[in-house]
């Protein structure tokens, strides 16, 4: 990995997207919906071509030729993904299919059997509902209590309120997100790891958002969970991972049963593989593992370093051009803030405005970003949102800002 | 800049979404429902008198949504005035055809709705378009709740 900022050449970037040359509507195309999911570049795309016509086969199970060399692919992406994350060791990587199933498996597995009744989560008001509802859900079928740490007015998290709800000592587990899908907002990672510790908590931070826009380290922060998705990291639907302290996975049973998940079966008792492939029950999503690890290839080419200076650029002139214009407010102000602006205009509803802005060719999502409980928490409906990516140009935000002020005459 | 969506955003849209006519809770009211889309945010709810042989005397909704979905509910107020329940439920089923196709087969009746057929074009708007329906039939059935998803 090259920590060295680069020279970051966003023209050379956007060349390795080939969906970046689509027209939409007749327009170039201006893809602010990279929170949602990203594009992918060339390498992802070839590297997922290139194992179905080379050498596909099912894996960890066939002697021969195809599946040998598809394993060692396959694996290789755990490798990566450590490396990505610094995770203590690789078998600390378990595949899932996306951020939700790895918030799930912990809420299952960990949660449901090494936390007691009487004992609580703790989540915070900024959280997709991927990781409000496994907790409601276990909330209602085990007695675990749900606490929800309040932000301050700038969208930030309050940490003298999360601090004050770890102080009975009865969170066995604090699940909160690493950055805002709506506000942008980064949480304070090592200090909430260090609050959950000191109180007796184990803390698993969603990284969906996070991971995309700096890098993460999961030794440094001190986590014992963390998750993210592959297809917001330019990557594939159908992928993600969950980390976790090997030591914890160790102690936690299996979530689903079936295939590669087993040491050896009868019909009186089966034994568990070790970690990771006891979480990992069934054939895997092989050509997306594979597609991640090219992904992951094309971050770490790029740099973290200049990927978040890029995306600070970015935010920094989104932040001035949207707040220039008359009419729209911009929602959450947190000083640590990745590349994701939602905002409202006053004289039309999301929904239109992004309808208005499609026929434009620019791509932004509108609604509630599955957060509704944020969205009452802010009294608001819906809001629009352009999010950033590492092929984002500043002459697409001023696209964007430019199309703002018309779609405000418009509905004037 | 905007001309390519004056066919959903036209004169009758944009009127009504902006000063609806029949924005506003009934004192005495017969049925009411709520409305919800969850995956966007918008929510609607409906409320009915009923006449003495049955059809529907008033209706009002109030609704925090999009243009769209505004103008549809009250349009929707208006072209079912007078009908009773069985027509109101055959004029939703047309209602949907023609904001699914843009075709309006026999529907002669509903001129009032005839600003919303163009929203065809704009797949993911309409359920924008038929949430308020979703409420209204959700009242006549005695159902407390519906969603457009």
């Amino acid at each position: 990995m090259n920590d060295a900022v680069q020279v970051f050449d966003v023209a050379a970037i956007r060349a390795e997207f080939p969906i970046l040359r689509q027209k939409v509507r007749g327009k170039d195309l201006v893809f602010l919906d990279s929170a949602a999911s990203a594009q992918k570049p060339r390498a992802v795309i070839a590297a997922m071509v290139g194992a179905m016509e080379t050498q596909y086969a099912n894996i960890h199970r066939g002697l021969h030729w195809m599946s040998e060399r598809t394993t060692d692919a396959y694996e290789a992406t755990r490798d990566a993904a450590a490396r990505l994350l610094n995770a203590y060791d690789r078998s600390e990587i378990v595949f899932v299919r996306n951020s939700t199933e790895a918030i799930n498996l912990v809420a299952n597995s960990y949660a449901r059997v090494m936390m007691k009744p009487g004992q609580a989560v703790l989540i915070s008001g900024m959280e997709h509902h991927s990781n409000i509802v496994p907790w409601q859900m276990l909330r209602d079928s085990h007695g675990i209590e749900l606490r929800v740490a309040p932000l301050t007015d700038a969208g930030e998290l309050d940490m003298a309120a999360f601090e004050a709800l770890l102080a009975d000592g009865k969170v066995g587990l604090v699940a909160i997100t690493h950055m805002s899908n709506v506000l942008g907002s980064y949480t304070p990672a090592e200090r909430i790891a260090t609050l959950a510790h000191a109180h007796g908590a184990k803390v698993f931070f969603d990284g969906s958002q996070a991971v995309v826009h700096r890098r993460v380290d999961v030794q440094a922060i001190g986590a014992d969970f963390y998750c993210f998705t592959g297809h917001k990291l330019y990557g594939p639907t159908g992928i993600g991972v969950l980390w976790g302290r090997r030591e914890l996975l160790d102690a936690m049973p299996p979530w689903m049963g079936g295939g590669d998940m087993i040491s050896s079966v009868s019909y009186e008792r089966s034994t568990w593989a070790d970690v990771p492939h006891k979480f990992e029950a069934g054939t895997p999503a092989i050509l997306e593992g594979i597609g991640l690890h090219a992904a992951i290839e094309f971050v770490e080419s790029i740099g973290y370093p200049a990927i978040a200076a890029h995306e600070a650029a970015l935010t920094d002139h989104g932040l001035a051009k949207l707040s220039a214009i008359e009419g729209i407010t911009v929602i959450g102000r947190a000083q640590d803030r990745g590349g994701v602006i939602s905002f409202t205009l006053d004289r039309a509803h999301a929904h239109d405005v992004a309808t208005l802005l499609d026929r434009q060719g620019i791509a932004v999502r509108a609604g509630q970003h599955c957060a509704e409980p944020l969205m009452r928490s802010l009294s608001l409906d819906s809001t629009a949102r352009a999010s950033f990516g590492i092929y984002t140009t500043h002459e697409e935000i001023d696209a964007l800002a430019d199309t703002l002020v018309r779609i405000r005459e418009f509905f004037g | 800049m905007f001309e390519d969506v004056r066919d959903l955003y036209n004169t009758a849209i944009v009127e009504r979404g902006r000063r609806p006519h029949h924005m506003h809770k009934l004192t005495a009211f017969d049925a009411t429902a709520k409305g919800d889309n969850p995956m966007c945010g918008d929510r609607v709810q409906v409320w009915l008198r009923f006449a003495p042989d049955g059809t529907i005397a008033e209706t009002g909704f109030e609704a925090r949504g999009c243009e769209i979905s505004r103008a549809s509910a009250d349009l929707m107020v208006e072209a079912v005035q007078g009908h009773s329940p069985a027509d109101t439920r055959a004029m939703f089923a047309r209602f949907r055809e023609m904001a699914q196709t843009g075709n309006c087969p026999a529907c002669a009746a509903f001129e009032p709705l005839k600003p919303l057929a163009s929203v065809h074009a704009y797949p993911s708007r309409v359920k924008c378009a038929t949430l308020p329906w979703h409420a209204l039939i959700a009242a006549l059935e005695g159902e407390g709740h519906a969603s457009s998803e």
